[in-house]
C-alpha cells in the first residue's frame, strides 16, 4: 500500500485508453446509433405516409366502384329498353308481313275460284249444249242458236 | 489454501501486499515483504496493478473497438446489442449531467465506467485462486483487484484532475480560472480566505474520487479476506469447524452478490462525478 510510480503508469494508461476510446470506439458507435435513429424515424414517417396513401386509395377505389356500378345499371337499363324496342318492332313487322301474306293468299284463292268458275261455266255450257243437242237432235242448228246458248252460259 | 503455517495476521497481510518491483543495482527485483516494498521508495512499480489493469483495459477496448469496426445501423445482434446498450446508457448519463458540447466527455465516461467496472469485478474472483497461478510461477504476492491499490485510483483521479484544470483554463482563460479561485465568494478583499476555500474545493475533487473508490473496494476486499479466514481455520470434523466452513460459503456468497452492486455502483459514481466535475469546469461561476 505504498504510493509509488504505479500512479504515473496508471495515469498514462488511463490517458491512452481514453484517447483510444475517443478516437476509435465512440464515434463509429455513435454514428451507427444516430444512423439507426434516422432510419427508424424515416421508416415511421414512410409507414405513416403509406397508411395515408392506403386510406386515400381505398376511398378512390370505392368511388370508382360506385361509378362503375352506376354505369353498369345505366347500360343494363339501356339494353333492356333497346331489347323491348326490338321485340316490339319485330312484332309489328311480323303482323304486317302476316297480313300481307294473308291478303295475297286470299287474292290467290279468289282468283283460283274465279278461274274454276269460268272453266266450270265453259264446261257446263258445253255439256248443256251437248245434252241439248242430243235431246233436240238435228233440228237445232248450233249456229242458229248460238246466241241463245251464250245467254244461257251467261246466266249460269 | 496457502495458509498452512501462517497466522491469521500474516494471511491478511499477504493478501494486502502488492507485487512491488523496481530496478535495484541494475536488475529488476520484486519485494518479498511489506518492509522491502516500502524501502523501494517512490520509484517502484506495483506490477500486479499495472498488469491487471492494462489487461482489463485492453479487453474493454478490444471488445468495443471490434464492435465499433463492424457496427451496422441495421438490426443489432449479440455483442453489438450489448455494446450499444452500454454506450446508450453512458450517453444518456452524460447528456443528463453535462451541459456543454465536448467530444471528449462521453468517451471518457465510457472508458472510466468500463475500466473501473472490470477492475472492481476482479473482486469477485475467490481471493486464493489467483495464488494457484502465481505461486507456481514463483510470484509471492499478487493482488488481483487494481482498485484496491490506491495508486490505481489516485492515478485515474489525477487524470481527471488534469482534465478539469485543462478545461477550466481553456473555457475561462487563465485569468478567469485564477479569478474564480481568488475573487469569490468574498470579493477581492477576502483573497486569502477565498484562495483557501476554493483551493480546498478544487483539491477535494480528485481526492474524493480516488479515496472513495479505493476505500470501498479495499473494505470489500478486506471482508472477503476475513470471510475466507473462517474456512481457513478448519481443524477437524468438529461442529465448530463445520459451522465456520458453512458460514464461509454462505457469507462469501452473500457478500459477493452484494458486491455486484458495489462494483457497478462505484464505477458509476466515479463516472458521474467525473462528468459533473468536467461540467463545472465548463461553466462560468456567477
Amino acid at each position: 500500500m505504498n504510493i509509488n510510480a504505479t500512479l504515473i503508469g496508471q495515469t498514462i494508461m488511463f490517458a491512452l485508453f481514453v484517447w483510444f476510446c475517443m478516437k476509435f470506439v465512440w464515434p463509429p458507435i455513435m454514428a451507427a446509433l444516430d444512423a439507426r435513429n434516422k432510419r427508424i424515424a424515416d421508416g415511421l414517417a414512410a409507414a405513416e405516409r403509406g397508411k395515408n396513401d392506403l386510406a386515400l386509395a381505398a376511398k378512390h377505389s370505392a368511388e370508382l366502384l360506385r361509378e362503375a356500378k352506376e354505369k353498369v345499371a345505366e347500360i343494363i337499363a339501356l339494353g333492356d329498353k333497346r331489347a323491348s324496342e326490338i321485340v316490339e318492332e319485330a312484332k309489328a313487322q311480323a303482323k304486317i308481313e302476316g297480313e300481307r301474306i294473308v291478303t295475297a293468299a286470299k287474292a290467290e284463292v279468289e282468283q283460283e275460284v274465279f278461274r274454276a268458275k269460268e272453266q266450270l261455266r265453259t264446261q257446263v255450257s258445253a255439256i248443256a249444249l251437248a245434252g241439248a243437242g242430243k235431246i233436240l237432235g238435228r233440228e237445232i242448228d248450233a249456229k242458229a242458236h248460238n246466241d241463245l246458248l251464250d245467254k244461257l252460259v251467261a246466266e249460269i | 489454501m496457502s495458509t498452512e503455517g501462517l497466522t491469521t495476521s500474516a494471511y491478511i497481510k499477504h493478501h494486502l501486499q502488492n507485487l512491488t518491483c523496481s530496478f535495484q543495482e541494475g536488475h529488476f527485483h520484486c519485494a518479498h515483504t511489506a518492509e522491502e516494498a516500502k524501502a523501494m521508495g517512490f520509484w517502484a512499480i506495483n506490477m500486479d496493478t499495472i498488469l491487471v489493469s492494462l489487461l482489463l483495459g485492453l479487453i474493454f477496448l478490444f471488445l468495443f473497438s471490434r464492435v465499433a469496426k463492424s457496427i451496422s445501423s441495421g438490426v443489432p445482434s449479440g455483442m453489438q446489442n450489448f455494446v450499444e446498450w452500454v454506450v446508450e446508457f453512458i450517453d444518456s448519463s452524460v447528456r443528463g449531467s453535462f451541459n456543454g458540447r465536448s467530444a471528449l466527455v462521453a468517451p471518457l465516461a465510457l472508458s472510466i465506467f468500463a475500466w473501473i467496472f472490470l477492475m472492481n469485478l476482479m473482486d469477485l474472483v475467490p481471493i486464493d485462486y489467483i495464488s494457484l497461478i502465481t505461486q507456481p510461477l514463483g510470484i509471492g504476492h499478487f493482488k488481483l483487484v487494481p482498485t484496491t491499490d490506491p495508486n490505481a485510483t489516485i492515478g485515474m483521479a489525477i487524470g481527471v484532475f488534469l482534465l478539469v484544470l485543462f478545461y477550466s483554463i481553456k473555457v475561462k482563460g487563465l485569468g478567469g480560472f485564477v479569478g474564480e479561485l481568488t475573487l469569490q465568494p468574498f470579493g477581492k478583499f477576502g483573497l486569502p480566505v477565498n484562495l483557501f476555500l476554493e483551493g480546498v474545493n478544487l483539491i477535494a475533487k480528485p481526492v474524493s474520487l480516488a479515496l472513495r473508490l479505493f476505500g470501498n473496494m479495499y473494505a470489500g476486499e478486506m471482508i472477503f479476506i476475513l470471510i475466507a479466514l473462517m474456512g481457513a481455520s478448519w481443524m477437524s470434523f468438529s461442529f465448530a469447524s463445520t459451522l465456520l466452513f458453512s458460514s464461509q460459503v454462505i457469507l462469501s456468497l452473500g457478500w459477493a452478490i452484494f458486491h455486484i452492486l458495489i462494483v457497478t455502483l462505484q464505477a458509476f459514481i466515479f463516472m458521474t462525478l467525473t462528468i459533473v466535475y468536467l461540467d463545472m469546469a465548463h461553466q462560468e461561476h456567477h
